[in-house]
């Protein structure tokens, strides 16, 4: 426990009210007077060219307004996602839009417009696109990778022979498009006692948001209001701007609440331009509204794997090599990087002696995919865990045991460049979950209980780099004495814009009853803020609200020394008064001293303001000078390495070998997130991102058509998404609460590995209920489960993906 | 003056111009009240009590009518396809997804949402109070559903297990995997610990 006043300690968000009485506003509540609504025209074909459009039909029809195609935005270069496209490449692409008086109206009008497309060859499975001859998910290429040395397409096609092999398990030998490694991978094999090496799946899935999309628009005087369904708040300003072809300041972003994002809403996306760029054309407000189907098309998707893994061990359970292989099925925009985190996310997690990883990132007509909660570090996380469970085995060693032996740790470096971390106390961790678990006593409970139901017991471990630094924090004190507290942090649900802003309360040690939290519109003069993706709000946003009111602080004593006489270092702060250290006499209101702000003015007031912050910063405080006492300024506060987020799960399951179902009768899982900031809101996110580990574990993935491209599951049952009945009704979790030493409170951010280790250890638990059988992939259905014990053929070739 | 007579002759005018009309619904639809063989659309309806006159297509649903011809935007639509339950209400006090419902067919039931659940004075219900005290809402977006099920569980069985409580509310889909926080705040409201 830390003698924190608010950081640590539970408070009540103001948006819960707007959640829990209806209040609450999505993109889709809003409207604007002489609103139209749009509807879209979406590719029926995985892939083509649309060569004639003809809209001669709704030409005179009633209601109809407007018609937007791909020559009213600007084009964008493939594989870039567009916002309207004449080149589909996956089923659901925006093609064109109307705009009617009604949604009726539109879809009637999208109906009578004949649209010929010319289909060109798709693929739904990378290797499919990878085989000699097979076909290319964009004529550029059947490949795209991103680096910082250069982007680009390429060709690459594999052997029948190669194919065959990398689907047998052997190490693919086929070209690879990216690479790095570090140490001696050939020596850390030659010193392994044991060697495993296996192939593994982890199959796409789409994110599901509850809110779909939605976004409307309006111009006034030259400025762009849009309303829409954001991840982060003023992080989408500079997309969006570009998106839409104006300046950062000449858009105005609303986005109050918005309904989930899981990566899928980070930055602005096309469909939030697009009532922008009509609005321009009709000279009235358009609403967009995206259907749960749309949702399905163009909200993203996780990455998909099939890769191969090899992993050295020495006789002491230490890892000594590791070496990855994965294709990435990175969908028709080339949005991935999954491949390359995931191998980082060996080297944290595991911290192998030598390591390398090959990257093939294979371009597909599926739903474009996005980053995903722990993207690319929690699909092979649920790869990793019955590894190391096999390799305890081999070993005979505990499975805890093994995990705590190569515990990342405050000493371990890590990727190719060896860095350091911030912290990381992962054995802390496992040990405190073990204990919460009581993993000793579940070790001696017989595996095979009341027929047919047999035990399982899993480990797992999540990780996701969880900080970034540079951003700006902002607050005013008003001459009524309250602090406001200005966050760019979006409302995605993790109360991470309110929370973060508790550290700037903890600074000037005033009462949250006297803060007023300003969030949610672009023009409510926010700072720069962090993106809400990547675990990073929580380190990122407590160290900009610090040093935004450590500034406050220091001219809040400079103020005091002008009005009382003496240095500003003879006065300190209690919450509600500058006061002389020694002569408590000499002493002044919060209140009094942002009036004196103001009359000072200068950097007092916000009328002089740091050179180095951002732009929207700069606008923010050039709107607030002469109205308190700012304190705004830039993170430059020192940090160095890796800032790990991590988490360790148990899971105890019991399996029923007659119908494949397993049901989780325990869950705990334990957060490394340096210091407990928000206690609900971590345990929040732990228990959310519990569920998503099942989902991911058992339930859900992509299935496409192989002959037309179709999807097959775009609702959420057929997706899958856990209910209340998919997953325990109760989920136990706790916190290392450890500082670390890089944030001023000590606090890292979780969102992301706490479903990481939710999904390893299921796959660990299913695992340990079939007597160590891997099945090597996401998710685990129960057909598959049945078909094993059963001894049948699983209903997918090995390696086979998005196709079944 | 006969206040519903003004109100009815607002909505004629309303629907007379279809220009002002797509400032008020998406579906508004055609501008005939009296087509051969329809149904009358100029209906009364009970939302939260108060009776209100709407104009309504034969084949709207509550959602739509809730949200985009009355303004009661609490009521999500997740997936419009009776999946979700992001937009479930009460209608005579049993849960149903409102956007598998056609609003012609609850005309003499009487409706509750979201914004019908709070106490006339404001003060919240207690599943509303015990769903902030447990911080059960992430994103929020389905959270208007889920009260509406854990309203008509606890109307039903003031003391419900957390079995019972989980099956109650299994119909309405959380994708942030609230569902733990939510049966937390179930037990509260029902007075129950949660140890």
């Amino acid at each position: 426990m830390n003698n924190y006043k608010h950081i640590g300690k539970n408070f009540i968000p103001p948006d819960i009210y707007g959640k829990v009485n209806g209040k609450a506003k999505y993109a889709e509540d809003f409207r604007a007077d002489g609103m139209v609504f749009a509807r879209m025209y979406t590719s029926p074909v995985a892939h083509g060219r649309v060569t004639d459009i003809d809209t001669s039909a709704i030409d005179n029809m009633e209601g109809v307004v407007g018609i937007l195609t791909a020559d009213d935005v600007p084009s964008t270069e493939a594989p870039n996602a567009a916002i309207l496209t004449n080149n589909p490449a996956f089923i659901g692409d925006p093609i064109l839009a109307v705009a009617a008086t009604d949604e009726r109206i539109a879809e009637d009008a999208l109906n009578k417009i004949k649209v010929k497309i010319e289909t060109l060859p798709f693929a739904v499975d990378p290797l499919d696109s990878l085989m000699e001859g097979g076909p290319d998910a964009r004529e550029e290429g059947n490949v795209f990778s991103r680096s910082r040395e250069g982007s680009g397409f390429k060709k690459i096609k594999w052997t029948k022979k190669q194919i065959e092999e990398f689907r047998a398990g052997k190490e693919p030998t086929g070209e690879h498009a990216t690479e790095w490694n570090y140490g001696n991978l050939e020596q850390g094999f030659k010193d392994a006692a044991l060697i495993i090496e296996e192939p593994f799946v982890t199959t796409g899935y789409a994110h599901m948001s509850m809110e779909p999309r939605t976004a409307m628009a309006y111009w006034q005087n030259g400025t762009c209001y849009v309303y829409g369904s954001a991840q982060s708040q003023s992080f989408w300003l500079p997309g969006l701007a570009r998106l839409l072809g104006v300046e950062q300041d000449k858009v105005v972003l609303i986005s109050e609440n918005t309904g989930g994002g899981f990566g899928s809403k980070i930055g602005a996306y096309p469909a939030a331009a697009l009532p922008g760029y009509f609005s321009k054309k009709l000279g009235r407000p358009v609403q967009l509204r995206i259907t749960r189907e749309q949702e399905f098309y163009i909200g993203s998707a996780r990455v998909g794997f099939q890769g191969w893994i090899k992993l050295g061990f020495a006789e002491d359970g230490r890892m000594t090599a590791g070496d990855v292989f994965i294709i990435e099925d990175i969908g028709p925009n080339a949005t991935g990087g999954d491949g390359s985190s995931a191998g980082g996310a060996i080297s944290l997690l595991y911290d192998p002696e030598a390591m390398r990883f090959r990257g093939l990132p294979v371009l597909t007509n599926t739903t474009p995919r996005g980053a995903q909660r722990g993207p690319g570090q929690n699909q092979i996380a649920a790869i990793m865990a019955p590894l190391m469970d096999k390799a305890a085995k081999a070993l005979d060693l505990d499975r805890l045991e093994i995990r705590k032996i190569n515990a990342v740790n405050n000493e371990t470096t890590v990727y190719a460049e060896q860095r350091p971390v911030t912290s990381a106390y992962m054995k802390e961790a496992l040990q405190k979950g073990a204990d919460l678990f009581d993993w000793d006593t579940k070790q001696q409970f017989p595996q095979k209980i009341n027929a047919p139901k047999v035990r399982g017991l899993g480990i797992g471990q999540g990780y996701h780099s969880a900080g970034a630094k540079g951003f700006d924090g902002l607050i005013r004190i008003a001459p009524d004495g309250k602090i406001h507290l200005y966050s760019g942090v979006g409302n995605l649900g993790t109360y991470s814009y309110a929370s973060t802003t508790r550290a700037a309360a903890e600074v000037l040690k005033c009462e949250w009853d006297d803060c007023i939290i300003h969030n949610g519109r672009s023009d409510k003069n926010l700072p720069w803020s962090s993106y809400q993706a990547g675990s990073v709000s929580t380190y990122a946003q407590t160290r900009t609200n610090y040093v935004a009111a450590v500034d406050a602080v220091d001219k809040m004593k400079n103020i005091a020394a002008k009005i009382h006489g003496g240095k500003a270092d003879d006065f300190d702060i209690d919450g509600r008064h500058v006061h002389h250290k020694t002569t408590p006499s000499k002493s002044s209101t919060y209140a009094e001293i942002a009036q004196a702000a103001i009359e000072f003015g200068g950097t007092f007031s916000g009328a002089i303001y740091p050179e180095d912050i951002h732009d929207i910063t700069k606008r923010s405080v050039q709107n607030i000078a002469g109205t308190g006492l700012v304190g705004v300024a830039k993170d430059k506060l020192p940090q160095n390495g890796v800032i790990p987020g991590l988490a360790a799960a148990f899971v105890e399951i019991e399996l029923d070998l007659e119908t494949g179902k397993y049901e989780i009768m325990d869950y705990v899982g334990i957060a490394e997130c340096g210091t407990v900031v928000h206690p609900q809101g971590l345990d929040a996110q732990m228990k959310g991102g519990a569920v998503w580990g099942m989902g991911m574990a058992g339930l859900e993935r992509h299935v496409f058509d192989p002959q037309n491209g179709l999807p097959a599951n775009i609702g959420y049952h057929q997706c899958k998404v856990p209910s209340y009945l998919d997953v325990p009704s109760v989920t136990r979790t706790d916190a290392v609460d450890l500082p670390d030493p890089q944030n001023p409170f000590g606090a890292r951010g979780i969102g992301e590995p706490a479903m990481g280790c939710a999904v390893a250890a299921l796959t660990s638990a299913i695992s340990d209920a079939l007597d160590g059988y891997n099945f090597g992939r996401t998710p685990v259905s129960s057909d598959m489960i049945l078909n094993y014990v059963t001894g049948n053929n699983q209903s997918f070739k090995p390696l086979q993906t998005n196709n079944f | 003056m006969n206040v519903n007579l003004t109100r009815r002759r607002f909505i004629k005018a309303v629907i007379a111009s279809s220009a002002v009309a797509s400032q008020t619904g998406c579906q508004l639809g055609s501008k005939d009240l009296h087509a051969k063989g329809s149904v009358e659309r100029l209906i009364s309806l009970d939302i939260n009590g108060k009776k209100r006159r709407v104009d309504v297509l034969p084949q709207e649903t509550l959602a739509s009518t809730l949200r985009y011809k009355l303004g009661l935007t609490g009521t999500k639509i997740g997936c419009n396809r009776g999946e979700c339950g992001a937009c479930t209400v009460l209608i005579d006090g049993i849960p149903n997804y409102a956007c598998s419902t056609l609003s012609h067919s609850v005309r003499k039931r009487q409706v509750q949402s979201i914004e019908g659940v709070a106490n006339k004075d404001g003060t919240l219900h207690p599943i509303q109070e015990a769903f902030v005290e447990e911080l059960s809402p992430q994103c929020g977006f389905c959270t208007p559903g889920q009260i509406m099920s854990a309203v008509a569980l606890l109307n039903e069985n003031p003391k419900p297990s957390r079995e019972e409580a989980r099956q109650a509310l299994s119909g309405n889909i959380c994708r942030c995997g609230a569902y733990d926080h939510y049966l937390n705040g179930v037990m509260r409201a029902s007075g129950q610990s949660n140890e």
